[in-house]
């Protein structure tokens, strides 16, 4: 509106018009002294904004059980078909996440995602978040794009023992999403050594 | 009249109003359907068409207005289930659409409803498909008033291998418990315990707090054939006094006097058995509380893909949908088809799918190496050419003998039939991969061949009473079983079976048994009971499998409803048999019921599909086939799906195969004949190919290809080999083989003879009696371990009185062994009313192998001892 009216009393004439011609100049002369915004990038990375849509993560639980149940809320919410989920039992031998489902294959293509983050919204246990992180999006092949469930898996922190392992003894899964886990206690991870079976002693202790 | 037509009577209508709009329905329409007349939806859980009205869920309520005596309409004082509630005249009805009040109560209801549900929708296979979600964001209110801890349960318990039950989910409509009692007949879910902590379960002690001599569930896996010693003991001696009192030779059993217990009445895995239905308790269950251990977590419904699908188990042929993920089918439900099946299927139909995705599918043609003898993985056109120039010798040098198998479509079938005539120049074709006999052939040309749609479902259900005649509906046709069961409930039907003993589905049916020795039925059909049975004029008499071990059984059927007006119709147990016939795959037939001896019929044939002429010579039977080509006088054997174990002699089938020098397999998976064979061509299962089923009825039961695949369908490669071979079929294309029969049309000419007279087999001391259980050890099972738990446990049964001549003393239970020169088996003993001197085994169940083992079927002589015992009997 106001660009119109800018223009209606342009051409209405007036002594302005005479620099018309160079006005366009006087912008670029203007800039010039602005500050600049062109990154130097890759030389210098610059952090991203703190909500910044990147790449995905599967968070886990503070035991280090994943929080994923495999329900496919996410690959249905996402509007470019970029994720495909299959969910599976756990087991008594093999639990990846507290309660009776885990997904046993989570992929995400990076080729199809917009970053548009409805997946982390549908996500009911805040399994799925997204991190700052971008520069892993890049990459000459197709499989190299597909991103398993082993690269989107969150890190494992302090106190932490990757799954499969048992349930903290005593728990439900009520109490992992009320936050009553804090870490992993010495049973699971006697449990872990026990399959692991270099360990004898843990082994005994298993029995 | 039958119920196909339309009925001229005019109903009564009434009128009423709903939500402002006036609607005549026919009496005793009940409101929600008037109300879906117009399009309106009342959401509902407990509501199903095809289920009694219960009102459980309330969840229907809507209000009604209904004129007084002085024709005042007054409005109930309360809002109205609309589901228990039936139209009347004048009625003024409000939904949710128009009355706040509607509306209101219906929100509460949804409220009350989720006041204990988990909400748990992400790790529940329902979820994207669950009523329960949809009506809750349609109809409820987007919060609740609810704060306290809710009721919760473990989660799921198991009712059978395959059924799971999340408690907390139910929100007790009883569906599932209706189906089980008002459809199947198998109360093996129940509500129990009250108020909050209403609950669906098995009578299970741990729930109940009860104590049974129940043995604990052990899951056992389809390799554990043989009984132990442990299961040995369980049973109970019941058996003995309740068998002694039925020891008449026909009598009438209650639904509620089930005549065995112990091992008879456990399934695989230990428990009492569940139902052979209870996979729709599943699809009906408007929540996740049910679900199926083969399906659980699989997939989502947004990410399967549906296609419409015809089960390719027994003849019923039931509409199914068949769901697929990614080129692999994850489920099949039961279709709606109200002509078929209804709404419901069998479980067999539902979970048994999996055997054509096996380690041993065939995805290449091999061609055995005549160096080293192995099969080699080769190309098409080598395997085509290898297998033509193979065939064609064979033929030149004495012929070659055709066995398509009874599981075909009816484009197969007839590409097998086309095949044989015009390639092999031969008859000598027969789908009867089965115990069989001339006699059932001359029948088959004489009353089945070309007849179309005889007798149907709705027929079926209308008749006044049936006849099963070698025929266990609920183990050999499941959904001729639940037709049945419907109308002997509803209507009255009196349904009578010839069979040694009452089976358990004969027991659900309420039926009478006219007791008879195996291979006696020829003259069970000729005695006053049977034509008593049959003589209200509408009656069906429905001829099963076992027949074709009877010698005269299938002449005095004709005699029968000749003397009594009832319809005939033939229940084979594959779905691709009626086909077969039809199609032509039998040595005295060509397609459309033209006998091979009537020369008009010949080239009739012969001008339709532009050769010369047709071999006038009827041809071989399978076990002539079988004979001749182990006797070396049958140089080639082309084989479809047959698997020698259901032959009458497995033995002599596989001398057959050993001997014949040319033998080609057409096989989906690595079997018994490919293993023999000199070129396998692999073929597409069902999922993989489209086609046609022609189920019992003689009905055409289309489906499309549900899965991409490259995989060939056996009418596909026959027609490559006879192009190879320098015969032209024709028959590229899904459509073609059907295309081509429907052309030739049905003979109007003269018919096969009827079936002559055989002279009755003499009765020998102990004669075996057998038949195939809905669920056992057959290749279409293969690879489903949750659905073997739930088959019947495989039990011997004898009279009492012949237990108590085997020595076994009255009120102990043991195991018997059943022999002859072959072999033997040995099974756990469950003591039934039958006729002494009879001994009965499943046919093919864990542990009883009978045509594999013991190379019998109905009526052969047997030899019966104790387990561990000295020989007895004859
Ligand atoms: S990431 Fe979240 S939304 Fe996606 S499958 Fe796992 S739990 Fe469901
Ligand atoms: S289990 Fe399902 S079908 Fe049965 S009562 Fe509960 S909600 Fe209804
Ligand atoms: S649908 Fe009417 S009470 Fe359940």
């Amino acid at each position: 509106m106001a660009d119109r009216e800018q223009n209606d009393s342009d051409s209405s004439g007036g002594w302005l018009s005479a620099f018309a011609p160079i006005a366009g100049f006087g912008v670029t002369f203007a800039t010039m002294f602005t500050k600049v915004v062109t990154e130097e990038y890759p030389e210098q990375k610059v952090p991203t904004a703190p909500r910044f849509h990147g790449r995905h993560q599967l968070n886990r639980h503070p035991d280090g059980l994943e929080k994923c149940v495999g329900c496919e809320l996410c690959a249905w919410a996402c509007p470019a078909d970029a994720i495909y989920v299959e969910g599976a039992d756990n087991t008594e031998e093999e639990r990846f996440s507290p309660g009776e489902r885990y997904g046993r294959v989570y992929q995400i293509n990076y080729l199809r995602c917009i970053l548009c983050g409805l997946c982390i919204e549908a996500c009911p246990t805040r399994a799925l978040t997204m991190t700052n992180e971008y520069e892993q999006l890049k990459g000459p092949t197709r499989a190299g794009l597909i991103f398993e469930k082993q690269d989107l898996l969150a890190p494992m922190l302090g106190g932490m023992i990757p799954a499969p392992h048992p349930m903290v003894p005593g728990t439900t899964e009520q109490d992992y999403y009320q936050g009553k886990v804090t870490q992993a206690v010495p049973e699971q991870q006697e449990w872990v050594d026990a399959r692991t079976g270099d360990d004898e002693p843990a082994q005994e202790a298993h029995r | 009249m039958t119920v196909t037509e339309p009925s001229k009577t005019p109903v009564d209508l009434v009128t009423l109003t709903i939500d402002g709009i006036e609607v005549s329905v026919p009496k005793g329409t009940l409101l929600i359907r008037a109300a879906e007349e117009l399009g309106i939806a009342i959401p509902r859980f407990c509501d199903h068409p095809l289920l009694a009205p219960a009102g459980a869920c309330r969840q229907c309520l809507v209000e009604v207005a209904m004129p007084d005596r002085e024709g005042n309409v007054r409005p109930m004082p309360k809002p109205q289930a609309s589901c228990t509630m039936t139209a009347s005249p004048g009625m003024v009805v409000k939904t949710q659409l128009t009355s706040p009040v509607s509306e209101k109560a219906q929100r509460g209801v949804m409220e009350l409803l989720l006041i204990n549900h988990p909400l748990d929708c992400p790790v529940c296979d329902k979820g994207g498909e669950c009523p329960l979600q949809n009506q809750a964001m349609a109809n409820g209110q987007g919060s609740s008033r609810f704060t306290e801890v809710k009721r919760t349960f473990p989660k799921p318990i198991r009712i059978s291998t395959q059924v799971l039950l999340d408690r907390e989910r139910c929100i007790l409509c009883q569906r599932c418990t209706r189906f089980s009692k008002e459809i199947a007949g198998d109360p093996f879910i129940d509500l129990q315990m009250r108020g909050a902590k209403q609950q669906i379960g098995t009578f299970s002690p741990g729930v109940l707090n009860f104590h049974v001599d129940l043995p604990d569930p052990v899951v056992r896996t389809s390799e554990e054939l043989e009984p132990t010693p442990q299961s040995l003991q369980q049973g109970s001696s019941e058996d003995e006094s309740r068998g002694a009192s039925h020891e008449h030779a026909t009598g009438t059993y209650a639904a509620d006097n089930l005549t065995t217990t112990g091992q008879a009445l456990l399934d695989e895995s230990g428990q009492p058995f569940a139902s052979y239905f209870s996979g729709n308790t599943i699809q009906i269950c408007p929540v996740g509380a049910l679900t199926g251990a083969a399906y659980r977590f699989r997939a989502r419904p947004f990410d399967l893909v549906s296609t419409k699908g015809v089960c390719e188990h027994c003849s019923s042929g039931c509409a199914l949908r068949v769901d697929h993920r990614r080129g692999k089918v994850t489920r099949r439900l039961a279709a709606d088809d109200p002509a078929v099946n209804e709404e419901w299927n069998c479980d067999k139909g539902r979970w048994a799918f999996n055997w054509a995705t096996g380690a041993d599918r065939l995805t290449h043609p091999l061609v055995r190496d005549p160096e080293t003898g192995e099969l080699e993985p080769v190309s098409w056109p080598y395997a085509l050419q290898v297998a033509a120039a193979g065939l064609l010798k064979a033929r030149d040098a004495g012929g070659v003998g055709v066995l398509p198998g009874g599981r075909l479509t009816v484009e197969d079938a007839y590409a097998y039939a086309k095949f044989a005539r015009v390639v092999l120049r031969t008859n000598d074709i027969d789908f009867r991969a089965r115990a069989h006999s001339a006699e059932e052939e001359a029948f088959l040309g004489h009353a089945v061949a070309g007849t179309g749609l005889g007798v149907t479902f709705a027929e079926l259900e209308a008749a006044p009473a049936v006849l099963l005649a070698g025929l266990e509906a609920e183990e050999e046709a499941a959904s001729i079983f639940l037709r049945l069961r419907k109308s002997v409930l509803n209507k009255g039907k009196k349904v009578t079976s010839i069979a040694p003993w009452a089976s358990r589905g004969l027991i659900k049916l309420s039926g009478t048994l006219i007791q008879t020795v195996p291979g006696q039925e020829a003259a069970a059909l000729g005695t006053p009971e049977a034509a008593a049975a049959v003589s209200t004029p509408g009656s069906v008499i429905l001829l099963g499998p076992r027949l074709t071990e009877s010698s005269g059984a299938y002449q005095a059927a004709l005699a029968l409803a000749a003397a009594t007006g009832a319809k005939l119709a033939w229940v084979p147990r594959r779905a691709g048999e009626r086909g077969a016939v039809e199609a032509g795959a039998l040595p005295s037939l060509l397609p459309g019921g033209r006998p091979v001896s009537d020369a008009a019929a010949r080239v009739d044939i012969a001008a339709a599909w532009d050769v010369d002429s047709l071999p006038a010579q009827p041809g071989r039977d399978t076990a002539r086939i079988i004979d001749d080509a182990s006797a070396g006088l049958l140089p080639g054997l082309l084989v479809g799906g047959v698997d020698p174990d259901d032959l009458p002699d497995p033995a002599a089938a596989r001398a057959a195969l050993e001997t014949a020098s040319f033998v080609v397999s057409l096989e989906v998976r690595a079997s018994t004949v490919s293993a023999y064979a000199d070129v396998v061509l692999p073929v597409a299962p069902p999922a993989e190919k489209g086609g046609t089923f022609l189920n019992w009825e003689g009905r055409w039961r289309e489906f499309p290809q549900a899965l991409t695949s490259e995989a060939l369908s056996d009418g596909e490669v026959l027609d490559s080999l006879a192009s190879e071979a320098g015969e032209g079929l024709g028959l590229r294309g899904e459509k073609a083989g059907s295309a081509e029969l429907a052309q030739l049309g049905r003979w109007e000419g003269a018919r096969t003879e009827r079936p002559e007279a055989h002279t009755l087999a003499p009765a020998s001391a102990t004669v075996l009696s057998t038949w195939s259980m809905l669920l056992d050890k057959g290749r279409l099972q293969d690879g489903e371990p949750y659905l073997a738990g739930t088959a019947h446990r495989a039990v011997a049964r004898v009279s009492p009185a012949t237990a108590t001549g085997l020595g076994l003393a009255a009120g102990v239970t043991g195991s018997v062994t059943v022999s002859n020169d072959r072999g033997e088996i040995t099974l756990p003993l469950a003591i039934t009313p039958m006729p002494d001197g009879v001994v009965w085994l499943p046919s093919n169940s864990p542990g009883s192998p009978v045509r594999a083992r013991l190379a019998a079927g109905n009526g052969d002589p047997v030899v019966l001892r104790l387990a561990g015992d000295a020989l007895m009997g004859a």
